[in-house]
């Protein structure tokens, strides 16, 4: 991170995840004109896609019209190390996705899969984006989002607790706290 | 006369499992004080993706020798899910010096829905998610059921909830929904909250403990 390429400037990456989803309507709005410039604006110089089960595969280029350097795989192994090195994140809306982008302290806009039958993976999404802890767009709004975000506003996210449970579950069996 | 004395004993049956059935719903969800044993055995089934992670999230903090033997159940089609606890139980072997990879069991069950399956086609997949279900259940006759969802829990816990009428088996089920869901349940957890299937049920969100009062709020384990 931060080494200067061709005395251009810092690499600035921006990584995009699906998961382990198919979910082409992101993967088609990160390779749109609209959302690639917006990141340039921004000052972002590269762009990664984990494009996932889907189907549409996204221009490759390696910005030399100045434009990002754009790169793309299905799956990873460790995604963790794509997202440690990302200077923002856009993800799917699944909650693995999300706490793991979180805790590495990214800043972090969720796309929401307006596809899916049961579409409540908007609750947990918003609600975070209601707490100021992650932008939550759509698919064709995301170039605005980008546009419109101040990620230095972004509040980091504390990492919840199990423990509250695993007390409840000791007394329910009549164990001793300890 | 034949007729009378059939009708007359199946009444009696009939009677006789709604009062069991009345019972055990009185008495799940009742601490088990007193009751105490050194441990219990306990079944873990493992949901996929963010279910799997927020599960195991619980499981590292749980105290192991009082949830042992620990039997780990995944969907057929999750690869990943008990390759996840495979990694956790081995962890606990360089800890305490215990071997319980040894005792730790990972079995893999058909799930009743796809995320993205219609409702009509799940009918005749839960069917037979059930009936597998059934064959576990009878093998492990586990006294602890961690549950978190989604549909790959309702076979067991509904078994579970079953060997407790029928006096197979006592056990404890706790369901944990999902950090996922913030305003509404998941369908699988209510169906467990409404059918007071889970001795315990809890929520993640304030917003869902007010809808839902009879569920224990633990704020966000992820």
């Amino acid at each position: 991170m931060g080494d200067a390429e061709d005395g251009v400037g810092p690499k600035r990456t921006v990584f995009v995840t699906v998961g382990t989803t198919c979910f082409d309507a992101l993967v088609r709005a990160v390779d749109t004109r609209e959302v690639q410039q917006e990141l340039s604006a921004r000052g972002y110089t590269d762009l990664v896609i984990q494009m996932g089960r889907g189907t549409y595969a996204p221009k490759k280029s390696n910005g030399e019209d100045g434009s990002l350097v754009v790169d793309y795989f299905t799956f990873s192994p460790s995604i963790v190390d794509y997202l440690r090195s990302a200077s923002l994140v856009i993800s799917h809306a699944g909650s693995g996705s999300i706490f793991e982008t979180l805790r590495l302290g990214k800043p972090l806009i969720v796309v929401v899969n307006e596809d899916l039958m049961d579409n409540h993976q908007t609750e947990l999404a918003e609600e975070l984006a209601e707490r100021k802890h992650l932008y939550c767009a759509r698919p064709q709004a995301l170039y605005k989002t980008i546009a419109d975000m101040d990620v230095e506003s972004l509040l980091p996210y504390v990492s919840g607790d199990a423990a509250p449970v695993a007390k409840h579950i000791n007394r329910f069996l009549g164990f001793p706290d300890d | 006369m034949a007729l009378g004395s059939v009708v007359a004993a199946v009444t009696a049956l009939a009677l006789l499992i709604l009062i069991r059935f009345l019972y055990v719903v009185l008495w799940s969800g009742k601490l088990l004080h007193g009751k105490s044993q050194k441990t219990y055995s306990t079944l873990v089934i493992l949901g996929s993706g963010g279910h799997t992670a927020e599960m195991l999230n619980l499981l590292s903090v749980l105290q192991k020798e009082r949830f042992a033997p620990r039997f780990y159940v995944a969907a057929a089609t999750d690869i990943m899910s008990l390759q996840k606890a495979r990694v956790l139980e081995d962890s606990l072997v360089d800890v305490a010096g215990v071997s319980s990879g040894e005792t730790a069991k990972y079995m893999q069950i058909y799930r009743s829905r796809e995320v993205g399956q219609s409702y009509i086609t799940s009918v005749w997949t839960t069917l037979v998610a059930t009936t597998h279900a059934l064959y576990i259940m009878i093998q492990l006759r586990p006294e602890v059921i961690l549950c978190n969802g989604p549909g790959t829990c309702i076979p067991l816990c509904i078994i579970a909830f079953l060997f407790k009428v029928l006096g197979i088996r006592w056990s404890s089920i706790f369901y944990v929904e999902s950090i996922a869901r913030v305003r509404r349940l998941s369908l699988s957890g209510l169906l467990l909250y409404k059918l007071r299937v889970a001795d315990q049920f809890f929520v993640q969100w304030p917003q869902l403990h007010r809808k839902y009062p009879q569920a224990v709020y633990v704020g966000c384990l992820m």
